[in-house]
């Protein structure tokens, strides 16, 4: 985020797009309501009706993959209305005048069809948007990057921060909310093929000679391959040893089949997780690690604040520390390390790392956190970026970027899209949520929500056991009717691995700067099913006994025959 | 207890500070601060059974009234909701005002179960109305008790209901109408007979509840309680504070043990949070740590089936398989996958170790899924 979460409570108006925020991320929507609360226009751009438009002044209820066109057109109203702040576009900024020229291929009423949309709420969000600026916050998540057009849906977004000078403004950024809990210390930590730690990167000498030095190591000088060139490489028989520490690649990563054959391709592939998942099953060697409440060190949440995490208890069996693990798989290949505990491995972390380098275990130990940059310990850290850019000369660049439909649009074999996203009780694939009692109750298993109108024409009842095709897979879920759909689109979440492996259909584009695979739009088919489950249909249609607490129940043992594997002593 | 939020900062940056005696111990605020906020800055305590500072003052349980010297005339006011002005004198523990939060404290007492007024060894001994009674010497059946109408029992699993216990203080439906605004439950009927209530059948899963437990957090009394620590004795546990293992808002949690296990989480009220947290860090982040299905060794795969094995046979068994790999293909065949998952000291090592100890950038994470 380039701005703080408590700022959202003070924004002028916030754009919500692609976040389903009080589902995914519960209590940053709190400053959202709070910020409605205190008379802030709130507007969210969603092709689902998700719960947050219950306090939205408008929902713009656009197409999936339509984002682009649409706020192209929002910049075109903006720009020929003369809504800009014109100082900070140029004081500030490079660009304007190709993009005020490219953004005239997007007239409302051409991206509004597109959209799918009445050309006035292009009108109506260009016109708030930039009354309530500076001081308009747009808030975003993986409804936006998740697509094959991910970063140019985002450059779009920055394009409408630039010109009305949210950048550097409280209360306004362009922020993207992350996803998991320290999504942004892996980046920050360099765990990035491009970058070192603190986004130094890899490919400039100077910053790969800082590093050599430090760590007495020469250092590869080509930029490494992501996650989803790797997969395509150990099929060709490229890539031949894996790696993972804490991630089930084999559920959470689109086209499952796909990310399945080929971490099985790899000759040799090690897994370092807390539970045997999906993934670490099909492993060669599996390394058990401790689980953040036995684990010493810090996450870094979405505002780049970092904060502390603590051991509570023990890790279970012979289970140790990810970083205990690592520190001796460095020795056994013949580079051993003199540093031993996490705050000796932070406090190195720091010291090649400008923006961490204020950040120390003692600051963190007195407050509540510290939001990087941070450039020295006298530094209070930073709430919202590019605040003195205008001082510095650091210009933001305009981005003219065109509407590219997603990979996969619907067609008479797969005539549905397919959109994915979050269950407010659900998480990721579960391997969490799935071991807390009474969660069954919230969201028992995985559901395909259908709009009304959609599940009259295909005759499709709350509870059937529906078929879901695409061109890469097929899954079986239970229906679920409800107009938080818009016509034409079908949602799942993908917590449900066992029953349900949602990524099975999902679609295998991505997108061809940043490889982040396009989960939102898949063409598929639905069907009800040969075979009805019965339980999902009554577990739709539970009744509660008033007055009888209901006795929690606890993940089924799905592999019985790992018991000996998982024995304590 | 008052968090500096940017609305604050920002107005009181622009004010002069205020300058106020407390008991006679002079205190300097911020010019929009409240009464509340200077006798607690001065470090005097009352009690502030209505008060939850993310919804603000309510002024209704006039626990927190404090005398106050304003033109020369002393005013008895909330001190949750009275601002508070240069110069004033401001004294919170005169007998009268003892004797006044005493026959309050009673009052309410007559509305509570007298089994569960006496909290001798009872579960909820240390709560906020528990200690204030103790604090004040209040007495239960000082007045005689009321037998209020009480909700029929709710069978959800994260959420007891005991409204024998409730003093109708509204800090739960305030919090769960104005904060998480989740709008799940409301105050039905009036006066002595006014219960808190869920539409239709006081089913808190019909309901829209989200089952953020900020209700379980705020409630003075303990009539709103964690099912999941219910019978666990707060006397006997231990908090360690740390971070939600979820989503990317970074919640403060504290992780709750007994006997070096953990038995459950509760929010962190000073971190930025604020105290906030949804079902999944109220209600599903500790669970999961202490299951069955952990892995407790470490597993090397043996004639196609993962195995049993000690940790110098799995680590030598990596390092010779990775070496070889780069001795006859070169690390570039090497590709190592860090987590969003695990703590920041973890990646960087992860990330060092590919570049150094394999020798490759072939390093990612799963920030794209």
């Amino acid at each position: 985020m380039t701005n703080s979460i408590e700022e959202l409570a003070d924004s002028n108006l916030i754009l919500v797009t692609g976040s389903n925020t009080t589902e995914a991320h519960p209590v940053i929507s709190l400053r959202m309501k709070r910020a409605v609360s205190k008379g802030a226009k709130l507007i969210v751009v969603d092709p689902r009706k998700i719960e947050l438009t219950k306090w939205a002044d408008r929902h713009v209820q656009i197409n999936v993959g339509t984002d682009i066109p649409f706020f192209n057109a929002v910049a075109n109203v903006i720009i020929n209305e003369q809504l800009y702040d014109q100082r900070y576009v140029a004081k500030r900024t490079e660009g304007f005048e190709a993009f005020a020229t490219h953004v005239q291929n997007y007239p409302p009423e051409y991206s509004a069809e597109i959209c799918g949309i009445d050309v006035e709420d292009i009108y109506f969000v260009a016109r708030e948007y930039a009354k309530a600026s500076p001081g308009a916050a747009i808030c975003y998540t993986l409804g936006i990057t998740e697509h094959s057009c991910g970063s140019h849906n985002v450059q779009s977004l920055g394009n409408l921060g630039m010109l009305c000078g949210n950048f550097g403004a409280y209360g306004g950024g362009v922020n993207p909310l992350r996803g998991q809990n320290n999504v942004q210390g892996a980046g920050d930590a360099g765990a990035i093929p491009t970058d070192l730690p603190g986004y130094q990167k890899i490919e400039k000498a100077p910053v790969r000679e800082k590093f050599e030095e430090a760590w007495g190591s020469p250092l590869p000088a080509r930029r490494g391959i992501t996650k989803i060139t790797a997969m395509d490489q150990m099929i060709r028989g490229n890539v031949r040893g894996v790696f993972v520490m804490g991630e089930n690649t084999v559920v959470s990563d689109p086209h499952a089949n796909h990310a399945e054959h080929a971490l099985k391709s790899a000759e040799f592939m090690v897994v370092q997780d807390i539970f045997l998942t999906d993934t670490a099953r099909i492993a060669d060697v599996v390394l058990p690690a401790a689980a953040f409440a036995e684990s010493e060190g810090t996450f870094a949440n979405s505002e780049r604040r970092v904060q502390r995490v603590r051991r509570a208890v023990d890790p279970p069996g012979e289970a140790r520390e990810d970083i205990d693990i690592l520190l001796d798989l460095f020795a056994r290949m013949g580079k051993p390390q003199d540093i031993e505990t996490p705050a000796e491995v932070w406090d190195e972390m720091r010291k090649l790392t400008p923006i961490l380098a204020g950040i120390t275990y003692e600051r963190l130990e007195e407050g509540h956190g510290i939001q990087w940059p941070c450039p020295d310990e006298d530094h209070p850290g930073t709430e919202y970026l590019h605040r003195d850019d205008m001082e510095s000369g650091m210009p933001g660049f305009f981005a003219p970027v065109d509407h590219v439909p997603p990979a996969e649009e619907p067609d008479d074999e797969f005539p549905v899209m397919l959109t994915t996203g979050r269950r407010r009780s659900t998480y990721h694939t579960g391997t969490q949520t799935g071991r807390a009692t009474g969660f069954e109750l919230l969201v028992p298993h995985e559901m395909c929500e259908i709009h009304p109108d959609d599940a009259v024409d295909w005759g499709i009842e709350d509870g059937d056991t529906l078929r879901i095709s695409s061109r890469r897979g097929s899954v079986t879920v239970s229906a679920k009717i409800t107009d938080r759909s818009p016509r034409g689109t079908v949602f799942m979440s993908f917590a449900f691995p066992e029953l349900t492996r949602t990524n099975d259909v999902t679609s295998d584009a991505y997108d061809f700067i940043t490889e982040t695979p396009e989960f939102k739009a898949a063409a598929v088919r639905i069907e009800k099913a040969a075979e009805q489950n019965p339980q999902w249909r009554a577990a739709q249609k539970r009744v509660r006994l008033a007055g009888e607490v209901i006795p929690p129940t606890t993940l089924k043992e799905q592999h019985p025959e790992e018991a000996p594997m998982l024995a304590d002593d | 207890m008052t968090i500096a939020t940017p609305e604050n900062a920002a107005a009181s940056a622009t004010m002069k500070p205020l300058n106020l005696q407390v008991n006679g111990v002079g205190v300097a605020v911020p010019a929009n601060a409240r009464v509340l906020d200077a006798l607690q800055n001065a470090g005097f305590d009352v009690p502030t059974l209505c008060y939850d500072e993310r919804v603000g003052p309510k002024g209704t349980c006039r626990m927190c009234l404090v005398e106050v010297e304003v033109d020369g005339r002393i005013e008895t006011v909330a001190s949750c909701t009275s601002f508070a002005a240069e110069g004033q004198k401001v004294e919170t523990h005169t007998e009268e005002l003892k004797d006044y939060r005493k026959t309050l404290l009673e009052m309410l007492l007559s509305e509570t179960s007298a089994a569960k007024a006496f909290p001798e060894d009872d579960k909820t001994a240390h709560s906020e109305f528990y200690r204030a009674v103790r604090e004040y010497d209040a007495k239960a059946g000082a007045i005689p008790l009321i037998e209020r109408r009480k909700p029929a029992p709710d069978p959800n699993p994260f959420i007891q209901r005991d409204y024998d216990l409730c003093i109708a203080c509204y800090r739960c439906t305030n919090i769960c109408n104005e904060w998480e605004q989740a709008g799940a439950i409301t105050v039905d009927g009036r006066g002595q007979d006014s219960k808190i209530f869920s539409f239709f059948n006081n089913n808190l899963l019909d309901s829209p509840c989200t089952f953020c437990g900020q209700c379980i957090n705020t409630c003075p009394t303990g009539a709103l309680t964690d099912r999941k620590l219910a019978g666990i004795d707060p006397h006997e546990t231990d908090h360690t504070k740390s971070i939600c293992p979820y989503c990317g808002v970074g919640c403060g949690i504290e992780l709750v043990t007994k006997g070096g296990e953990l038995v459950g989480t509760k929010p962190d009220f000073d971190a930025p949070s604020r105290g906030s947290l949804c079902v999944k860090g109220q209600f599903a982040s500790w669970e999961f740590v202490k299951s069955e299905q952990r892995l407790k060794h470490p597993l090397i795969r043996k004639d196609g089936v993962l195995q049993r094995a000690t940790w110098d046979e799995a680590l030598d068994l990596v390092a010779a398989n990775f070496k070889k790999i780069i001795d006859e293909d070169g690390p570039d065949s090497i590709v190592c996958w860090a987590s969003a998952r695990v703590v920041t000291e973890a990646n960087y090592l992860l990330q060092k170790f590919a570049r150094i100890a394999i020798g490759t950038n072939n390093i990612d994470n799963c920030s794209r899924t």
